[in-house]
């Protein structure tokens, strides 16, 4: 971005988010490293793991802002494609066990006890990094490429198209619960030792793995802001607000959103790929239709339409959750869903727009010169 | 003129609605470089008649050939578009999240508008200086980087048929656009689209008698799917057919 010689609330949020990305890929791993560990500055190995999976959370979250805040179009199944992602890296993990697993074999432990003598032909891409990483990003991106074509091309909009979505959360998550699919049924895929040659339970290998997912997350959103701040991302927002109009100027909206729905679900692919070494298991329970459906919640409380909000707003909300459940754990799912309906219902614009409107109210006399239409970041 | 100079014909095109005939029958024919003005009372089958020539909808049978003999008739509505057919709708659609000169700018018109061309893309001098051009024969210079959405009512309209003219349409199909317009907007609209019809051949829709007035040479009436007069303002409005359906349905055109 151009310097400007007046410090406009675009330049000023460019460099405040320079700076919490300096925080986050610096700052934070070094007062995990540096102070002693009854320092009040000292940052446990457990938040510092905590956050890294906020942070995969926001790669997600990214994604459905796309195609959900600038395109129009809710999808209700990116955890599906988090699942793919998350299950590819879960499979490559599984297989570097070997004979540490319980019952000393290669195969993994579900395939012992639920007999499979050999590793089925499809878990074979698996057994080299590569095709853990490769197939986290691809298979979801191929998945999406079919089913957004056959959706969006048959013109399914709207509510119509979230219904879909929905159908496929569910239907995947009955899909992964079977033992028959061999990944592990409703246990999913655990136990993980090591990557690489390093031992997951390390707390070095920790940190660099949240280094990598901040990484990760930087780049997820400078490509995101390089598409929305092209004519092809104004061509998004276009679509959102008079679809007809887009196709009377020559364009075709549906391979706009069948575009966009594949960039989310790679996205969504990566962020599941990096999820699981921090977490250590993936199960269908992170796959169905409630963790898609959080997603959403996620987005439209930090703001749909802004990028920022839906890495804050995916950040906020599991902070929210991790600290709420220690005290009242029966009572989150009642505080995620009061949340979902005072924002949407009171704050269109999210925790984002509230502090957009807070500083542009300190600095600027007339309000609203920053409003919606500059969406870029 | 002769038959040469058609740009559009409609031959016998006829919209069945599952047994309402919206268009039915109707043989209509436009030449190039023609402002043309259609009107007739209510349900006539007047947007109708747009909404099958840019292939909004599917006729039920008939056809309808544009420029040098091209059957529109079948073709999505982006293929009319690039063909150069432009469609101004009734009521406005702009991209209200969009600056006005982002809603310019996507509705130039270009080689390609594919995702990836466009994912690249970035305008030309050339293409700036069009759509600085188009500002200013839309009066909207001043409003450039404003949002469309907190326009007014008549700059709408006027902002999309900017978009529409930078789509470098040979026929310009425009729906009622005064309709809800002050005296002064319509004064001004109705300068904007003559000025226009120098370079392309326009159909306008249009209620507003003195409108018509003001901006049409050959004024085509619609009732029930069918032409049933074509003339000069005061040749159609002399003419007792269709004085009877106006009347007949008792709105008057004064």
């Amino acid at each position: 971005m151009p310097e400007q010689p007046v410090a406009r609330p675009d330049s000023r949020e460019t460099m405040s988010l320079y700076l919490v990305g300096l925080v986050l890929l610096v700052v934070l791993p070094l007062l995990n490293v540096l102070p002693a560990d009854d320092s009040w500055l000292h940052l446990s190995d457990f938040r510092l793991n905590q956050f890294g999976k906020f942070l995969a959370f926001a790669i997600l979250a990214l994604g459905l802002d796309l195609i959900w805040g600038y395109c129009g179009v809710l999808s209700m199944g990116q955890g599906v494609f988090f699942g793919f992602g998350a299950y590819c890296m879960g499979m490559y993990l599984a297989l570097q066990i070997g004979t540490e697993s319980v019952y000393g074999s290669e195969l993994p432990d579900f395939m012992v006890w639920t007999q499979v003598k050999e590793l089925p032909l499809f878990w074979y891409p698996f057994k080299s990094v590569v095709g853990g990483v490769l197939g986290a990003i691809l298979v979801p991106v191929l998945f999406a490429t079919l089913f957004g074509f056959l959706a969006f091309r048959s013109r399914i909009k709207g509510v119509y198209f979230a219904i879909i979505t929905q159908a496929l959360a569910f239907a995947a998550w009955l899909v992964f619960n079977r033992n028959e699919t061999r990944l592990g049924g409703t246990n999913g895929l655990t136990d993980f030792k090591q990557a690489l040659g390093f031992r997951l339970s390390d707390p070095s290998t920790q940190r660099g793995l949240y280094i990598l997912t901040v990484v990760a997350l930087g780049a997820s959103y400078l490509f995101c802001r390089w598409i929305v701040a092209s004519r092809a991302g104004k061509v998004l927002i276009a679509i959102r607000d008079s679809e007809s109009r887009v196709t009377f100027s020559g364009y075709t909206p549906w391979m706009y959103k069948l575009f966009v729905f594949v960039v989310s679900a790679g996205l969504a692919g990566l962020a599941g790929m990096l999820y699981v070494p921090q977490v250590g298991i993936i199960t269908p329970a992170q796959i169905g239709v409630l963790p898609s459906l959080e997603v959403v919640i996620w987005v439209a409380v930090g703001g749909r339409g802004t990028l920022i909000g839906a890495v804050l707003g995916a950040v906020a909300v599991n902070y929210g959750r991790s600290v709420l459940t220690n005290y009242f754990p029966e009572a989150w799912p009642f505080i995620l869903g009061g949340l979902f309906v005072v924002v949407v219902t009171m704050f269109p614009d999210g925790l984002l727009g509230m502090i957009r409107k807070v500083t542009a109210r300190k600095d600027t006399p007339a309000p609203g010169s920053n409003a919606d239409g500059r969406a870029a970041a | 003129m002769t038959d040469g100079d058609l740009i559009l014909t409609c031959e016998n095109v006829v919209m069945d609605y599952d047994g309402f005939k919206a268009l039915n029958n109707c043989n209509f024919r436009v030449h190039y470089n023609e402002l043309r003005v259609v009107i007739g009372p209510n349900g006539a089958g007047k947007t109708t008649l747009l909404d099958v020539i840019c292939g909004k909808t599917t006729p039920t049978s008939g056809k309808i050939l544009f420029g040098k003999g091209i059957n529109l008739v079948g073709k999505n509505a982006e293929d009319i578009t690039k063909l150069g057919v432009g469609r101004k709708f009734q009521a406005p659609s702009v991209y209200g999240n969009l600056s006005v000169w982002q809603n310019l700018d996507l509705s130039v018109k270009r080689p390609s508008k594919g995702v990836f061309p466009t994912l690249m893309g970035r305008s030309s001098p050339a293409e700036r200086a069009r759509i600085e051009e188009t500002l200013e024969t839309i009066g909207l210079s001043t409003h450039a980087h404003d949002r469309a959405g907190a326009l007014s009512h008549g700059q709408k309209q006027w902002l999309e048929i900017g978009m529409v003219i930078l789509q470098e349409p040979s026929l310009l199909l425009v729906d009622e656009p005064v309709a809800g317009m002050s005296d002064k907007e319509t004064e001004q609209t109705g300068r904007l689209l003559t000025a226009l019809s120098e370079k392309q051949a326009i159909v306008v829709i249009e209620h507003d008698m003195d409108f018509v007035r003001q901006i049409a040479k050959i004024v085509t009436v619609l009732a029930e799917g069918t032409v049933i007069c074509e003339g000069t303002v005061d040749a159609v409005q002399a003419d007792d057919h269709v004085r009877e359906i106006y009347l007949g349905r008792a709105k008057v055109a004064h």
